[in-house]
């Protein structure tokens, strides 16, 4: 049987006092998109910093990809793409600079990456900002440039935070569709993480974390069912998303 | 898919990778250069030349005869410059921690250690091309050791280097805020620069003050400076070498103690690492 890409079970984690996640099961299946929806505050970003191993995990299990992060932390982080909620690239160096650094940290020699620099870039529509500096870009663009560097080791699995934090509405839903394309080109799973009803569609699977536990997984049509997902959102948390 | 970690190969790409960034981001800065070039300059020039009539120097291993204020100053300006690139290093660090770019470095698949090391290394290359500019305009300054000490003291440097960076390493994991680096200027910089031999011979601070003596006997920047000096002369401080590896090796310990999420005690804080 072929792993899922991602499978999380049984996770918690607290700041002293302070819990965070409670319990936390979820599956992003292969070749699927995942959204993980919840207010601020919600437990999105632990989750996401437990999946990328910069919390450490001290209870239940992540694999990613079928390897345990805790016990193969060095494959299961070869398999993940990440666009963090705020910038992670090089303000002050080129977009290309930023990708042949970012290819390295996977050890892919420049040689191997430049051509792969060329694809993911014509990919993400951003061949004619090679050579630009990241300071530069717009913010569409930097997210566009964020995809194109989690892309750059061919993931299995990429982890979006929160990735059209910030942005008007057509650059969103140019992220959004970029990474719907990806999945049906490139067959890549994605978890989707946002408080945006809008970038969920019915036959997405869907994950409700609410104050660090889940509070629903399914299908976003069978979870909405016929109120609609709004107001399904509000009458499991009490929250307006 | 290969891993990324299973060839030796995939290994030197990343410690190339990383290098390079460093060396990218110090040629973006030049301002960085400037500075590191003339605060040892200014000493150099103007510090040295004035306290030349005021301080006396008796001869003092490696020195085999008397040596002009100028000259016995030199080794510590180099400390220094490496000192202060370590902090630099360090405030980089600090600074990729709250721009987020320092996430990009932690995802890798690559061992923290590896990727801590790394930067390390490529911040010393760094420093080292600075030193010997220095070095340069010290030459035509007069200050003239043996041509062969100019290759001893690589190895020196090397290690001091890598010392006085992991230390850098170590504070920058245990700063907050760039805003609070000032405070690491107050508490560490300037303590280890004024309480160690680069200034003065040991001999002469244990006139005016014994404890002051200790303080500074202790201090491994002064080690880190006796290193390079004795290296400059073709000599080598056993001594020195033993604690600046020691102190080496702790600092990088505790450094990627504190950077590694399985053991870290920042990962148990909120805000963490990103």
């Amino acid at each position: 049987m072929t792993a899922a890409a991602l499978q999380i079970d049984h996770v918690s984690h607290s700041f002293g006092a302070t819990q965070a996640l409670t319990d936390v099961s979820l599956t992003v299946p292969r070749g699927g998109f995942t959204a993980l929806l919840g207010v601020n505050g919600a437990g999105k970003t632990t989750l996401f910093s437990l999946i990328t191993r910069l919390y450490n995990n001290r209870s239940g299990t992540i694999r990613v990809g079928g390897h345990d992060l805790r016990r193969e932390p060095s494959r299961a982080l070869a398999r993940l793409g990440v666009v963090f909620q705020s910038r992670a690239m090089d303000a002050d160096l080129t977009v290309r600079q930023n990708l042949i650094y970012h290819a390295s940290l996977h050890g892919i020699p420049g040689r191997l990456a430049r051509p792969r620099i060329d694809e993911v870039l014509d990919q993400v529509d951003l061949a004619d900002k090679a050579d630009a500096r990241v300071s530069a870009l717009s913010g569409g663009q930097s997210r566009r440039a964020e995809i194109a560097r989690a892309l750059i080791h061919r993931p299995d699995l990429l982890l979006l935070d929160e990735a059209t934090v910030g942005l008007d509405v057509k650059s969103r839903a140019e992220v959004l569709a970029l990474t719907r394309r990806l999945i049906a080109r490139d067959g890549v799973s994605a978890l989707w993480a946002t408080h945006i009803m809008d970038e969920i569609a019915p036959d997405d699977d869907l994950v409700i974390l609410h104050r660090g536990e889940v509070l629903r997984a399914g299908t976003a049509a069978a979870i909405a069912g016929s109120q609609g997902l709004t107001q399904a959102f509000l009458d499991l948390t009490g929250v307006a998303p | 898919m290969t891993h990324p970690t299973g060839s030796a190969r995939g290994w030197l790409t990343a410690f190339m990778g990383i290098s390079r960034r460093e060396t990218l981001r110090f040629i973006n800065q030049r301002g960085r250069f400037l500075a590191a070039l003339v605060r040892p300059l200014v000493w150099l020039f103007i510090f040295a030349a004035g306290f030349r009539a005021v301080l006396g120097l008796s001869i003092t291993p490696p020195y085999q005869t008397y040596v002009l204020y100028e000259v016995y100053v030199t080794p510590g300006l180099v400390a220094m410059i490496q000192l202060f690139n370590g902090m630099q290093s360090s405030l980089s660090m600090v600074y990729d921690r709250e721009t987020g770019a320092m996430r990009t470095l932690l995802v890798s698949p690559f061992p923290r250690w590896f990727l801590l090391g790394s930067k390390l290394i490529a911040g010393v290359i760094v420093s080292i091309i600075q030193v010997f500019t220095f070095l340069a305009i010290a030459w035509f300054w007069g200050i003239r050791p043996p041509v062969w000490g100019y290759v001893a003291v690589i190895p020196a440097l090397i290690v001091s280097g890598l010392m006085l960076g992991a230390m850098g390493l170590f504070l920058s994991s245990a700063i907050r805020q760039l805003e609070n680096f000032a405070g690491v200027m107050n508490f560490v910089i300037f303590p280890m620069f004024f309480a160690s031999s680069a200034l003065y011979p040991l001999w002469r601070m244990r006139e005016s003050s014994p404890l002051l003596h200790d303080i500074c006997a202790f201090n491994p920047f002064t080690h880190a400076v006796e290193l390079i000096r004795f290296a400059l002369y073709l000599q080598v401080n056993w001594t020195s070498l033993a604690v600046v590896m020691g102190c080496l090796a702790g600092f990088f310990g505790a450094a990627a103690f504190m950077y590694d999420p399985q053991k870290g005690l920042w990962a148990r804080r909120k805000g963490g690492p990103a």
